[in-house]
């Protein structure tokens, strides 16, 4: 029995944080969108770490706030302590980490959904996805309700078939007891899409009242705090700290001795797991020789005793996972409220992926976050923001919205996973970001804030308060271009005072500035106080100032690196008939279809000699036309 | 224009000729023929398009080079369409290879095979018809160069890049490892043993570079062993294959008493030969010395070259050897073959199988030295290759990626000295790295990554 239920112009299929996102971006652009949760209570739930943000996620979360979405309006909101990490090293790779009240996360998140003009949320497991003639029709739940549609963007996490396992004993079931989505997986299997299988964890949520403080030590969150957000410049807020204690050798000891009750060791698991989180007995398989392990007890929320001892996920059974939580410091007489797991689930070939994040072979259908093989709330927001943008854009009819790897963290991200693939889920590093410099948290705005706005995702209120932010920092960069300090004694002292080397003639507060150990509070004192100027201005100003010298390097190499972006192969190559191409490559290119000559060359197997001849190919083809 | 780099390379075949030819093209060809090129009596003319200039090519400590004529293609009229600028100068390779150099230096880069055809075409130069051809000349060039550089590549240059490449990798995947898990209990790297271990690099590569100037890279290519009991014929075959008098030979059992290398070009491909003392066990301390090093000589080998003399039966210094060799790349000579023959091929298939190539020859007759150097060429290539110069290229290119990570490192050891933070301070370490990665075919994202995993323990 099948009824049609609806017509909507976007469908989201799963509302975790790519999904929210994703719903968010279509209908803010004007376009009817439904989304489809197998539960309305997972909303954007925190399934592992309640935290968001930390090296590199920090900056896509500033990236998707910058194009107008809304993880980093809602973490801020929640957020029960803030942390600026990496806070002594260079501009590029400051990050903000943030613990969430989890609930709440989940709460304002869901309350912002149903608020949202043309946006509807449903509970309801999609079963099948409905192409005609190569495009995306509609949608068809289990209960037998069918939506038509014209774009789609699957979002499903790890609910794909998923599997809990515990140590001996294993159930179906998605994250947190909730029911698995089991019949998607093979419709898209049905659809032609390869379906490959990932394994992650978490560890135990323990209860905080039989925790013993005083044997661990406190972590504070930050004095100052500096939000997620463009939109808030400061914030006050009350912070809980988190703690920190080690594993000890009893603790190894007790994994060692029940290794053969581990199911990754025992071959009870399949999936391939991530080395970027490794279980705690992975930790000590591998690194034998460390005696001890940080574990971070962070609160779960403001109104719960619950905690999550970060660094002690597992999938030991549970008599096990007692005895060695019990054997660390502060930890003693601990109870597991809810006990670790390994999840395992399905996920498809980011490789059968345009870089708009469309399938390459169904028009209209989009993926985005863990389905693609990714890993991170941050991560699958970031692709959210983008597949929302681009099933807009399909509708449209308007080119899609592709970040490029100098453009942001979201753009390194899918180009890594749409002509690398991975074989393991993906995690952002900074490391992996060529132009790192210029993918700084603290100029994401810069970056794509415009982008966000031409779309018609960023509202007028943003934008102007960007368009605002660059006239001041513009203003700013100018003043202390012009602002000639002469070598009075008062000025000589002050530099001495800061070790500073003495000037001879007049010199500007623009290179002043880009002396080390000269900050912007020295030129505040030396050349005046210029009012009305936010800290997030006099970050910019101070940054773009600062390392002006590098950040020119990193543009040069941009420059060059989007020559090769910017030319683009057609759609209908057939690269088999290109025959100084070796059949290698010829292959990976056939499978791959990169959309530029950039993309092309960074698919593995594909050298430069390969590029050389395709380049000699297009000039012919373009002459034969 | 279409190409913003200018390219160059060595534009006439290697080896023995009249003159030698360095082809440079690309917007900077002018201004690089300016620096490096003197006029007579050191004044200063406009290159004339078309002309042929008479001069002398400099480098930068203003050293004479070579006397040359040069002429100068100005855009469009010229084969790639570019400024195009070709210094003729004399021939063999040591001139042209360091012209050459000295137009990198000046910012060129070493042309990819086919290049200069990709930009004829490219830039209109070359029709239509033709395109088929460009493609195919340019995966042709590159394969032959591929297993070349796939051959030089065993070779211990590409050893040392290697540990280089290894070193700088573990500092950087320290650097990233504290950015990217800043809470994890590592350490940070120390700035001042930072320092140290990248100046030592640079010590390491100014070494590998001042070894390329001497004109020892441009000689490793493949390392062919001659190996045989005394006295049967080591130093002749080298001689031959040299078609020059540089060893010593006698008849006295035992003369050659030091290892002699050289340099052949067989076929397009560089061989570098090394004769080897007896390997008998003696009582003479000098020869003593030279065996322990043939021994050595022979596991490092490329290829071995065992020479036994047909007109006697093996001896328990020959079985030695042939014990040695099992397993080993290696081709046997029958030499002697002018004496009545006690030894045929079946003996040594019998006990080393029927892969083992023999040649039979008479060294002091000059019978069988075409068949060893067609053995020899074909061990390295399967399929037919024409003579190239390649297998120079392959060396330049590597000195060039050498000198370009080496001045990014310059720029790391300059950044850490100015307090920049060490995150940044990576840019220019990862440029050395890719620089590196350039001669060895790796990428240093996916590769950083695995080490940082390798090496630290990290996760949630």
């Amino acid at each position: 029995m099948e009824l049609f239920a609806g017509e909507y112009d976007v469908i989201v299929i799963g509302g975790g944080h790519a999904g929210c996102e994703a719903a968010l971006a279509s209908s803010r652009m004007g376009f009817s969108t439904a989304m489809f949760a197998t539960n309305l209570d997972n909303i954007a739930m925190l399934a592992c770490n309640p935290s968001i943000g930390g090296t590199s996620k920090g900056h896509l979360v500033r990236e998707v706030d910058a194009l107008g979405g809304q993880m980093g309006l809602n973490i801020d909101e929640t957020f029960i302590q803030i942390r600026m990490l990496n806070t002594g090293k260079g501009p590029a790779v400051h990050s903000l980490r943030a613990q969430a009240d989890k609930h709440d996360y989940h709460r304002v998140m869901k309350r912002t959904l149903e608020e949202q003009p043309g946006l509807s949320i449903f509970q309801g497991e999609i079963v099948e996805i409905r192409e005609k003639n190569g495009k995306v029709a509609g949608v068809v739940t289990a209960l037998g309700d069918y939506f038509t549609c014209r774009a789609v963007v699957v979002a499903t996490g790890v609910y794909l078939k998923s599997r809990i396992i515990i140590g001996e004993y294993s159930v179906n079931s998605g994250p947190n007891g909730f029911y698995p989505a089991n019949s998607l997986s093979d419709n898209l299997r049905d659809l032609g899409f390869t379906m490959q299988r990932f394994k992650t964890g978490t560890p135990a949520r323990i209860d905080g009242n039989t925790i013993d403080y005083d044997k661990m030590y406190v972590q504070p969150g930050d004095e100052e705090i500096i939000p997620f957000s463009f939109l808030h410049d400061t914030l006050t807020r009350e912070q809980i700290p988190c703690w920190l204690t080690y594993t000890t050798e009893k603790t190894h000891d007790i994994i060692r001795a029940n290794l053969h009750r581990a199911p990754m060791y025992s071959g009870e698991i399949e999936g391939v797991g991530a080395r970027y989180c490794p279980s705690v007995e992975d930790k000590i398989v591998r690194f034998p020789d460390k005696k001890s392990h940080q574990i971070f007890i962070e609160p779960e929320g403001r109104y719960t005793n619950e905690m999550y001892p970060q660094g002690l996920s597992t999938s030991m059974p549970i008599d096990v996972q007692r005895e060695m939580y019990r054997s660390v410091p502060g930890l003693e007489n601990v109870k597991i409220m809810r006990p670790a797991y390994a999840i395992e689930y399905d996920c498809i070939d980011s490789k059968e992926l345009k870089l708009s994040l469309e399938s390459k072979s169904i028009e209209g259908l989009f993926f985005a976050g863990q389905i693609n093989g990714s890993s991170g709330y941050e991560e699958a927001a970031g692709q959210g923001i983008i597949a929302g943008i681009n099933a807009v854009q399909y509708i449209r009819n308007r080119d899609p919205v592709i970040l490029d790897r100098s453009q942001g963290y979201i753009g390194v991200l899918i180009d890594d996973l749409v002509t690398k693939g991975t074989n393991e889920p993906y995690r952002m590093m900074t490391s992996r970001a060529e132009y790192r410099l210029l993918l700084r948290q603290d100029n994401a705005d810069m970056r794509l804030t415009r982008i966000g706005y031409d779309v018609g995702l960023v509202d007028d209120k943003r934008y102007d308060w960007f368009m605002r932010k660059c006239e001041r920092v513009e203003k700013e960069i100018n003043r202390l271009k012009n602002l000639i300090l002469s070598p009075t004694q008062e000025v000589l002292n002050y530099l001495e005072r800061k070790g500073s080397s003495a000037i001879k003639s007049g010199i500007s507060l623009y290179e002043l500035l880009k002396r080390p150990e000269i900050v912007y509070k020295d030129i505040e004192y030396l050349g005046g106080k210029q009012e009305g100027l936010l800290r997030q201005d006099i970050e910019q100003v101070e940054v773009s100032i600062k390392y002006e010298g590098y950040i020119d390097k990193q543009l040069r190499q941009a420059q060059q690196f989007k020559k090769m972006e910017s030319k683009k192969l057609p759609r209908d190559i057939d690269y088999t008939n290109i025959s100084g191409i070796r059949l290698e490559a010829r292959q990976k290119l056939n499978l791959i279809r990169p959309e530029s000559l950039g993309q092309a060359s960074r698919i593995s197997g594909v050298s430069p000699a390969d590029i050389s001849v395709l380049m000699v190919y297009l000039e012919k083809r373009k002459r034969e036309n | 224009m279409l190409f913003e780099e200018t390219i160059a390379a060595i534009a006439t075949p290697p080896g023995q000729g009249g003159i030698g030819i360095v082809r440079i093209s690309g917007p900077k060809a002018l201004d690089i023929a300016r620096e490096i090129f003197v006029f007579p009596g050191s004044r200063t003319y406009p290159f004339k398009d078309r002309y042929l200039h008479y001069g002398k090519v400099k480098d930068s400590d203003n050293r004479i080079i070579d006397e040359v004529l040069l002429t100068y293609m100005k855009a469009p009229r010229s084969y790639t369409a570019e400024d195009v600028v070709e210094i003729h100068c004399h021939g063999g390779i040591i001139s042209v290879k360091n012209i050459l150099q000295e137009v990198i230096k000046k910012g060129a880069r070493l042309a990819q095979p086919g290049e200069f055809t990709k930009r004829a075409f490219l830039n209109g130069r070359i029709d239509l018809a033709q395109a088929e051809a460009v493609m195919d000349l340019i995966s042709a060039k590159t394969e032959r160069s591929a297993r070349v550089s796939a051959n030089q590549i065993v070779g211990s240059l590409s050893e040392k890049i290697r540990s280089i490449r290894e070193r700088l990798l573990a500092l950087m995947a320290h650097i990233e490892v504290t950015i990217d898990y800043p809470e994890e209990d590592i350490d940070e790297p120390m700035i001042f043993s930072m320092r140290e271990e990248i100046e030592e690099i640079i010590g390491e590569i100014e070494k590998l570079l001042k070894t390329a100037e001497e004109g020892k890279i441009i000689r490793q290519g493949i390392k062919v062993v001659i190996v045989g009991k005394t006295n049967v014929g080591k130093s002749s075959l080298l001689n031959a294959l040299l078609r020059e008098n540089r060893a010593i030979v006698t008849d006295i059992p035992g003369t050659t008493r030091d290892i002699i290398e050289d340099f052949i070009n067989i076929k397009g491909i560089a061989v570098r030969i090394v004769d080897t003392a007896g390997i008998r066990e003696t009582p003479d301390q000098i020869e003593r010395i030279g065996i322990q090093r043939s021994r050595q000589n022979m596991d490092e080998a490329d290829l071995i070259i065992m020479v036994i003399d047909s007109s006697e039966p093996l001896g328990c210094e020959d079985k030695e050897i042939l014990e040695h060799i099992r397993d080993k790349k290696a081709l046997i000579l029958l030499n002697k073959i002018d004496r009545t023959p006690v030894l045929t091929r079946e003996d040594i298939v019998k006990d080393l199988g029927e892969d083992i190539p023999v040649v039979s020859t008479s060294l002091t007759l000059g019978t069988g030295i075409d068949k060893v150097e067609d053995m020899i060429y074909r061990m390295f290539f399967k399929g037919e290759i024409e003579s190239d110069h390649d297998v120079t290229v392959t060396n330049i290119r590597h000195q060039e990626a050498l000198i370009r990570s080496q001045s990014q490192l310059e720029d790391v050891i300059e950044g850490l000295d100015a307090q920049i933070p060490l995150d940044i301070v990576s840019i220019d370490l990862r440029g050395a790295l890719d620089s590196l990665g350039s001669i060895t075919g790796e990428t240093v994202t996916d590769d950083l990554v695995d080490k940082i995993f390798s090496e630290f323990c990290l996760g949630k």
